[in-house]
């Protein structure tokens, strides 16, 4: 067992991070995020296990120097909120397109624009369908306790390095700033240039050695043709995350003859909404995709062979609601989708989302 | 006499350098960007740290940077040079890491960068290549463009009244207590050529020591963008650019300039 603490997910952020051996963090304060750097100036970890931990002054530089210190081969870490994850979208495209590895938090807020700073889970669409230009996919992890906030980060990076590719985990202002029990994971080591290059294949520009060619880390290809090979690349690593890496909980759902989709915080309030119906003899069930790309598609679409309806229960004006649509409808299934959620930074009660389920699909 | 006679270690005057890429350069003839990388290159060499030396290519001309010299490159969004630079330089200690930009990079889209790498005081080289316009868009009006000075988008010539004032943002760097030296150089004779391997030479030795930024800008000739053919961009130039933009060391600090810097001000 490992070590066991009450923590802010924010907190648990920044400790998982310099306990998973990561090499750098580059941050910029917004809330309701800015937990995760506080704590890690306060850990110090440069003393500890050598990370490094600098405050950028802007997003863009943040995730610019993410960046740089990905394409030398370092395990490295940045976290923000809404407005600053689309400061960021530029860059993060640039590391989707020349492949680099990297963990991103988004401890999301009601937008659009300033927003508010209460939780919200409408940047949905800016994670799974891209976010920057061009074609491209981050791997999405949904974490929907503060012990997931601790396990996600090192899943983040083994699965950034497995495809070279950013890996986002998008979370909330709830789950950031509540505090749970947690179990910590154990400290692992940093790793050295060597055993990165043995490891992930000698591909970063950590210096030119005397026995290889140089590194060049750069996203631009000026022949279409070329370009076109690339991108076509990508896909295919895409459609092999599809296969291989796709995570969810399903509760209650072996006889359940409706099923809520919903992640994160939204997964929290439905695990209540399900104990409800169920006390009210509505047999209904709980999805909740872990990874958002991925998405779980195959299963809804098993699914929907045995279900009368869905409800898709998210804190926004309906995003992936758009996604359970397209499996269901991929598996020719009568079964009805819908979507109930509340914006703006307001978190849905247990009992409004049982009343949807039964205005939108019980008595609908 | 036979042409072994000829080809001695003796008789040598001038050779490729080792870290300059046998791939034949893009520039258009009479542009400072090759004679900047092959300054850049034989440093490199001289100082004998291509394993250690790892360098930023930026949006613009140069973007195609990491093709000439042979040593680690990454490629930056347009400004972002130094923010990726400090990435690397802050997870690579033991590493040296340049970042070449050029004018409307550095200073124009990527004003917060720069200033904040060199206000940080990262160990790392700048080159900045100063030409005064947007080349490889096709001679835009750039921060550093000189008043009155004609291009694709102030076809009448720099007007203040629409366009304010050209930049002297290497003299802005050189107030910053991260920066250990800052100096303006040019290309286009030899001994201009010689002066500028020592700076670069000298930026090089500086990030290695850890003393802070070390920026070196390299007023330079656009003649394409300029619309003249490479001697007469060099004439005006000189002419043009360097009243305004002087050549020389604006500042030159020894070792804990940074910590210095700040007891000053």
């Amino acid at each position: 067992m490992g070590e066991l603490r009450l923590m802010k997910g924010n907190e648990v952020i920044a400790e998982a991070a310099i306990r998973c051996g990561c090499d750098g963090y580059f941050g910029y304060p917004i809330t309701p995020q800015s937990e995760v750097m506080e704590t890690l100036m306060e850990r110090e970890p440069w003393n500890e296990t050598g990370m490094v931990v600098l405050q950028a002054e802007s997003e863009i530089a943040s995730i610019n120097m993410l960046y740089g210190a990905a394409g030398s081969g370092k395990k490295v870490m940045t976290s923000s909120s809404s407005p600053g994850i689309s400061l960021m979208a530029e860059g993060i495209s640039y590391i989707a397109g020349s492949e680099l590895p990297c963990v991103i938090v988004n401890v999301q807020r009601g937008g659009p624009g300033l927003g508010t700073i209460q939780p919200s889970q409408a940047d949905y669409f800016q994670s799974v369908k891209g976010g920057g230009h061009g074609d491209y996919k981050m791997i999405v992890l949904a974490p929907a306790s503060v012990q997931e906030m601790n396990d996600f980060v090192d899943l983040g990076f083994e699965l950034a390095f497995k495809y070279r590719n950013p890996a986002l985990i998008l979370t909330d202002g709830a789950i950031g700033q509540m505090m749970e029990k947690v179990e910590l994971s154990d400290y692992k080591p940093r790793m050295t240039d060597e055993e990165i290059d043995e490891k992930y294949g000698s591909w970063s520009t950590n210096g030119k050695k005397p026995n290889r060619e140089r590194n060049i880390i750069t996203s631009l290809e000026m022949q279409s043709d070329k370009m076109e090979a690339k991108n076509k690349r990508f896909q295919q690593k895409y459609a092999k995350m599809e296969v291989e890496e796709v995570r969810y909980e399903a509760i209650e759902c072996d006889d359940a003859d409706y099923i809520f989709v919903a992640f994160g915080s939204s997964a929290r309030i439905c695990q209540k909404s399900v104990e409800l119906a169920r006390a009210k003899g509505i047999k209904v069930g709980l999805l909740r995709p872990i990874t958002l790309y991925p998405f779980p598609k195959k299963v809804i679409g098993e699914m929907a062979k045995h279900v009368k309806g869905f409800l898709s229960v998210e804190m926004s004006a309906g995003q992936m609601v758009e996604d359970v649509q397209l499996a269901v409808g991929c598996s020719c299934s009568d079964a009805k989708v819908e979507y109930f959620g509340r914006m703006g930074g307001i978190i849905p009660s247990p009992s409004e989302v049982v009343e949807a389920l039964e205005q939108k699909l019980i008595g609908g | 006499m036979d042409v072994k006679d000829i080809i001695k270690p003796e008789n040598l005057v001038y050779e490729k350098t080792k870290v300059l890429t046998k791939t034949t350069m893009h520039y258009c003839p009479g542009c400072s960007h090759g004679v900047a990388h092959r300054l850049i290159a034989e440093v490199i060499d001289n100082l004998d740290i291509q394993d250690k030396a790892i360098a930023v290519a930026p949006v613009g001309c140069s973007v195609f940077a990491y093709n000439y010299i042979d040593i680690d490159w990454q490629e930056a969004a347009h400004g972002r040079a130094p923010a990726v630079a400090t990435g690397i330089a802050r997870t690579n200690p033991d590493k040296v890491v340049m970042c070449y930009q050029g004018d409307g990079d550095l200073a124009s889209i990527g004003t917060a960068e720069i200033m904040h790498a060199c206000n940080r005081g990262e160990d790392i080289v700048v080159i900045f290549i100063n030409n005064g316009i947007y080349g490889m868009t096709g001679g835009q009006m750039a921060p550093t463009t000189l008043v009155g000075q004609v291009t694709s988008t102030t076809p009448c010539g720099r007007d203040t009244a629409l366009n304010g004032y050209p930049l002297k943002i290497t003299e802005l760097i050189a107030q910053l207590p991260g920066t250990s030296y800052v100096t303006r150089q040019a290309v286009h004779t030899p001994a201009a050529i010689r002066k500028t391997r020592k700076a670069i030479t000298k930026a090089y030795e500086n990030a290695m020591a850890k003393k802070g930024t070390a920026f070196v800008e390299i007023v330079s000739t656009c003649n394409m963008g300029w619309k003249m053919p490479p001697v007469e961009a060099n004439a005006w130039m000189e002419e043009n650019m360097f009243p305004f933009y002087p050549l020389g060391d604006m500042k030159n600090s020894e070792k804990g300039a940074v910590e210095e810097c700040y007891k000053q001000n």
